[in-house]
C-alpha cells in the first residue's frame, strides 16, 4: 500500500506544482490589477496544498487519522448548516444534541464498525426522537420547517459525510488491509471531478445547466468534468479492487452523485439568500462548499463497494 | 471599584482574554466584518446588541491583544457583584467594569465610574438595551450612551451588530451550540449639534440595527 500512497502524493504534488506554475504564469501576463476569478484561481490552489497536506497526515495516521478528521469536517459542515437554517430558542437542547452527542455516537459507530447501527442510527433514532423532544418542549411555531432543516443538517453534514471513513470497515477479499485506498479513490475522482468541472466550465462553458439553481454550472462543464473524471477514476483503478472498466464506471456514478450534490447545495444556498456556506476555506467557501459533491457520492460509493465487492 | 484605577493586563487577565478569545473562535468561527470603521487603538465606545454572556467575549475576541488590553466591558454590579466568585470573574479575570443600577453615593453614579474609565486613556464595551434581550426586538437605549458622548464628544461611539450569540448561548443557558457568528463594526456615531437626547438615542440604536447582515432573520 505505501507503494500506491506514494505514487498518489507525488501525482498530487505534480498536479499541485503545475496549477501553482499556471496561476502564477497567467497571473504575470495578465493586465493589473488581476481580475476576480485570477485571483480566487490562486486562492483556491493555496487552499488545495493545505487541504491535500492535511488529507497527507490523516492518511499517516490511518483510521485513527480518517476518523477524527471527517468527525471534525462534520463539525464545521453541521455548524455551517444550522447557522443558516431557522432555529428558535427552544430548540437549543435539540441542537446541542447534534453536535454533542450525535456527531460522537456516529464516528464511535464507524470505528467499532457496527454496520447495523451506524446504517439506521441518524435515519431511523435520531429522526424519529429529535422532533419528539422538539414537541416536548411545546413550541410548534415553524415546527416542520425547523424539525426538517435539523434532519436534513444531520442527514448531509453528518450521515453523509460520515460514510468516507465507514469505507475502513468495509472487508473486500484479496484487498485486506489496503482500504485506506479506497478512501483516496473516492476523494480524488470526486474532488477531482469538482476541480475538471470547474476547468471545463471556465474554458468552453456556454450553456447554463440550471440558471435558476447556480449560474456556475454549465453542460460543457458537467460533461467535460463527467468525461475526464471517469478516465481518471480508470487511471487510478491499480489502487482498488475494480477492473479499469468496472473503475471508470464506479467513478462515473460516484461523480454524478457529486454533480447532483453540489446543485442541491446551490439550491439551499439560493433558497436560504447566501453565496456560500461559511468562509473557512479561503477562495472556495465554507466546507459544505468543499465538500457538498463528497457528501452526495460517499453513500452510495460505499454501497455499491459493500453490495457488488464484499462477501 | 469607587477607587478605580487602571493598569493594562495583569498576567491573569490575558491568559484569560487569550484563552476565551480561542475559545470564542473554536465554537463560533468569529470574523470581524469592518463596515465603516477600520480596527484602531485610538479611544472608542464601542456599543453592542445583547442577547447572551458571550457577546462581551466575542466583541473582544474581535479586537487585537493591544486594544483588548485597554478595553473594558461594562457590566451590572447587581449580577456581577452578587458575590465573591462572581466579582472575581468579572474584575479580576474579565477586567470589567461594575456599575450599579441602584446606587446611592455620587461615586457610584454609573457615568462617573465609566467617564474616569474613559479619563484614564481606555475604552468601553457598552450594552446600552440594558440587560440580555429575550425578545427579538432591539430594546430602546439607556441614556448612558448620551451622556458619556455629551461628557467626552472626542471618544468615537462605534455600533456593534453582535450576529447568532441569541442562539448560540441564550439567556439561561451555559453550553454553547457551536454556530458562526460575525461581529460588524459600523461607521462612529456622533451626537449632532443641538439633538436631543432621545432623538440621538433613537438613531443611535436604528444605526446599530442597520448593521444585521442577516435583517429578515428574527432569531
Amino acid at each position: 500500500m505505501r507503494h500506491e500512497i506514494s505514487i498518489l502524493i507525488i501525482g498530487l504534488f505534480v498536479v499541485l506544482s503545475t496549477a501553482s506554475a499556471t496561476a502564477a504564469l497567467l497571473s504575470a501576463r495578465a493586465p493589473k490589477p488581476l481580475s476576480a476569478t485570477l485571483v480566487n484561481l490562486t486562492q483556491r490552489i493555496n487552499a488545495w496544498w493545505v487541504m491535500v497536506a492535511l488529507m497527507a497526515v490523516a492518511f499517516f495516521f490511518g483510521r485513527y487519522g480518517m476518523t477524527i478528521l471527517f468527525a471534525l469536517i462534520s463539525f464545521a459542515a453541521l455548524r455551517e448548516f444550522v447557522t443558516l437554517t431557522h432555529s428558535r430558542r427552544s430548540d437549543h437542547w435539540v441542537l446541542l444534541g447534534m453536535f454533542g452527542i450525535v456527531i460522537p455516537f456516529q464516528y464511535w459507530l464507524v470505528w467499532t464498525a457496527w454496520y447495523g447501527l451506524f446504517v439506521i442510527f441518524i435515519p431511523v433514532y435520531c429522526f424519529l426522537l429529535m422532533p419528539a423532544i422538539t414537541a416536548l418542549h411545546g413550541d410548534t411555531e415553524r415546527f416542520l420547517e425547523r424539525v426538517s432543516a435539523q434532519q436534513w443538517a444531520i442527514m448531509i453534514s453528518v450521515y453523509c459525510v460520515s460514510h468516507v471513513p465507514a469505507l475502513l470497515t468495509l472487508n473486500v477479499p484479496g484487498f485486506e488491509g489496503r482500504n485506506l485506498l479506497l478512501v483516496a479513490f473516492l476523494i480524488i475522482v470526486v474532488q477531482g471531478s469538482d476541480v475538471l468541472q470547474y476547468i471545463f466550465g471556465k474554458l468552453f462553458g456556454k450553456h447554463r445547466f440550471s440558471p435558476t439553481v447556480s449560474p456556475s454550472k454549465t453542460w460543457e462543464g458537467l460533461i467535460g468534468g463527467l468525461v475526464a473524471s471517469s478516465l481518471l477514476g480508470t487511471l487510478l483503478s491499480f489502487i482498488t479492487p475494480f477492473s479499469p472498466l468496472q473503475a471508470s464506471a464506479v467513478a462515473f456514478v460516484a461523480c454524478t452523485m457529486g454533480f447532483l450534490g453540489g446543485l442541491v447545495a446551490s439550491a439551499i444556498k439560493r433558497d436560504q439568500g447566501v453565496k456560500d456556506w461559511g468562509h473557512l476555506i479561503e477562495g472556495h467557501g465554507g466546507m459544505l462548499d468543499r465538500t457538498d459533491s463528497l457528501v452526495f457520492a460517499a453513500p452510495i460509493f460505499f454501497h455499491i463497494v459493500r453490495y457488488f465487492w464484499t462477501v | 471599584m469607587n477607587k478605580l484605577s487602571l493598569r493594562t493586563f495583569t498576567l491573569l487577565q490575558t491568559a484569560t482574554s487569550v484563552g476565551l478569545s480561542a475559545l470564542a473562535w473554536a465554537v463560533t468561527g468569529v470574523r470581524p466584518i469592518w463596515s465603516g470603521s477600520q480596527p484602531s487603538d485610538r479611544q472608542r465606545i464601542y456599543f453592542a446588541n445583547h442577547t447572551s454572556h458571550g457577546d462581551f467575549i466575542l466583541l473582544s475576541a474581535c479586537l487585537s491583544e493591544k486594544e483588548r488590553a485597554i478595553t473594558h466591558a461594562v457590566a451590572a454590579a447587581e449580577y456581577w457583584g452578587k458575590s465573591k466568585l462572581r466579582r472575581f470573574i468579572a474584575e479580576d479575570m474579565l477586567s470589567s467594569v461594575l456599575i450599579s443600577r441602584q446606587w446611592t453615593s455620587p461615586e457610584e453614579n454609573p457615568i462617573s465610574v465609566m467617564l474616569s474609565v474613559l479619563d484614564q486613556g481606555h475604552s468601553l464595551i457598552i450594552f446600552p438595551e440594558g440587560t440580555r434581550n429575550m425578545s427579538d426586538e432591539l430594546l430602546p437605549f439607556r441614556s448612558g450612551l448620551y451622556n458619556l458622548s455629551m461628557a467626552r464628544p472626542d471618544v468615537e461611539l462605534i455600533p456593534c451588530w453582535i450576529e447568532n450569540m441569541s442562539r448560540v448561548l441564550p439567556k439561561g443557558q451555559f453550553l454553547p451550540v457551536p454556530l458562526l457568528c460575525r461581529v460588524v463594526f459600523g461607521a462612529p456615531v456622533a451626537v449632532a449639534p443641538g439633538e436631543e437626547r432621545r432623538a440621538f438615542l433613537e438613531r443611535a440604536r436604528s444605526e446599530l440595527l442597520a448593521l444585521n447582515p442577516r435583517p429578515d432573520r428574527d432569531d
